[in-house]
């Protein structure tokens, strides 16, 4: 087990098994999303107050969550990049950012597209709106820094290090705001009762997730493929691949 | 160990004290980026007043910023960060001098002309009080957050931007809490726990960010 890690660590084994994974994964992530959809948009009843506006939750909410737990896992394998001096870790970090970037945009998109109908407002000031802005600004302030150094290594451990300052600060920043947003009590703004939703519009819910999941694997493991081939062009493996397929 | 901190602290400080520049343009900044608001804001007073507080916060945290970009900017270039980072001392310790020698340079003379500030956007005498107890509690924190941030974009030549968008996210707590307890304190309700919450935010980036920014330079300085 510990061998079979320590072996997909390197770029070599890495390449060879997201190459054979990544069309299954997309198909899967095609599939789901699709029956996600479907659930979501024809099969689901319509909400008695919100209308069918809120059938946007089935791509809002997917993709908020995505937007923390890419983070997270972002962070975790910095972490693990700058303990083990693992590269690949470092490369998963640089190749999600950008994903985890975009999902928080369409959170942030969708959201307000929902807020207009509901509360008569593309944008709130509300807790949770605010702390998914400062992820995002989280988000682009790892992929400036990376970018900025001209040194690929470096320029990732730096990135490692501001992604753990950041995932410290994220639960404070998250109640801080919550704490602003009551104290401050400008609007009564409703929010969707979510422990007591209903397991009709639950299960195209956790659908899309998963589907949102494998699509952000998918792309990952395409992200990834091209950031090694972008290294390791001059790598010997690599050449024998392309001469044997 | 202490011996190194003082040298440092000391030889940070005179630097400073002959380039007036260092400790002078963050206050001029400072006031004209206050000055700019209450244009925006108008003639009325009542407005002036109830987004007062907020903008000499933000205006502090701008000055704060603007300064840090040049933490390490010199030190780097004639190559004396390196024979620092081969010094005895624990690197951490030496983190901690330079951003004390910054809150002193450049938070110090923030807190000084705050209440002149304070009394422009016709706060009351309490609400200045407390605003000056804030920025007291706050401009060390931003001192340490700042020089992690300066750590990290240490080898880029226009480092402002990106150490603003590296950073300000992270400060957002601290200007809650602040202008949080300097509007508590015009409405004559406590704030005890406010300035609480700021002291702990001090506290806890006085634990994490000197040995933070001495990894990121480490890793920045390595080849």
């Amino acid at each position: 087990m510990w061998l079979w890690f320590h072996k997909l660590s390197t770029a070599r084994h890495f390449y060879a098994l997201a190459t054979r994974l990544t069309p299954w994964l997309g198909w899967l992530a095609g599939i789901s999303i699709a029956i996600g959809l479907y659930l979501g948009l024809v099969v689901a009843p319509i909400d008695y107050q919100q209308k069918d506006a809120y059938r946007i939750m089935f791509v809002h909410v997917p993709s908020a969550w995505m937007s923390m737990m890419i983070y997270t896992m972002m962070a975790v394998s910095g972490a693990i990049g700058l303990i083990w001096r693992i590269k690949l870790a470092h490369v998963a970090c640089t190749a999600a950012a950008t994903i985890g970037a975009s999902f928080t945009l369409i959170t942030l998109v969708t959201g307000s597209i929902w807020g207009k109908p509901m509360w008569g407002a593309w944008w709130a000031w509300d807790a949770r709106l605010t702390s998914e802005l400062i992820l995002l600004f989280l988000y682009l302030g790892f992929i400036a820094l990376e970018s900025a150094i001209p040194d690929r290594t470096k320029g990732q451990k730096a990135g490692a290090i501001l992604l753990l300052a950041g995932v410290v600060n994220i639960p404070i920043i998250h109640y801080s705001v919550l704490w602003w947003h009551t104290l401050h009590q400008t609007a009564s703004v409703s929010k969707f009762g979510i422990p007591s939703i209903h397991i009709s519009m639950l299960i195209p819910l956790l659908v899309m997730t998963f589907g949102f999941m494998l699509l952000f694997l998918t792309v990952l493991a395409l992200r990834m493929r091209a950031m090694i081939l972008e290294t390791e062009y001059q790598s010997k493996w690599l050449r024998q691949l392309e001469e044997s397929g | 160990m202490t011996r190194a901190f003082g040298a440092l602290l000391k030889r940070d400080l005179t630097l400073v004290a002959r380039t007036p520049g260092d400790y002078t343009t963050p206050v001029i900044f400072f006031v004209v980026c206050t000055t700019l608001f209450s244009f925006v804001a108008g003639k009325d007073i009542a407005v002036l007043k109830s987004i007062g507080p907020g903008v000499i916060w933000v205006s502090a945290l701008l000055a704060s910023m603007l300064s840090l970009e040049g933490l390490f900017r010199s030190d780097y270039e004639d190559g004396t960060l390196e024979q620092i980072l081969t010094a005895p001392a624990p690197l951490p310790l030496i983190v901690l001098a330079k951003a004390f020698a910054h809150w002193i340079s450049a938070g110090v003379p923030l807190l000084l002309i705050s209440p002149i500030l304070g009394i422009l956007m016709n706060l009351d005498f309490h609400s200045t009080t407390i605003l000056v107890v804030t920025i007291a509690i706050s401009t060390p924190t931003f001192s340490l957050i700042g020089i992690f941030g300066a750590a990290l974009v240490i080898s880029q030549k226009k480092a402002g931007m990106l150490l603003s968008l590296l950073t300000l996210p992270l400060c957002v707590p601290i200007l809650i809490f602040s202008v949080s307890a300097v509007s508590a304190a015009a409405d004559q309700l406590p704030i005890g726990g406010h300035l609480m919450l700021l002291a702990a935010f001090f506290v806890f980036t006085l634990t994490l960010s000197p040995f933070g920014t001495a990894g990121a330079l480490r890793i920045m300085l390595s080849n």
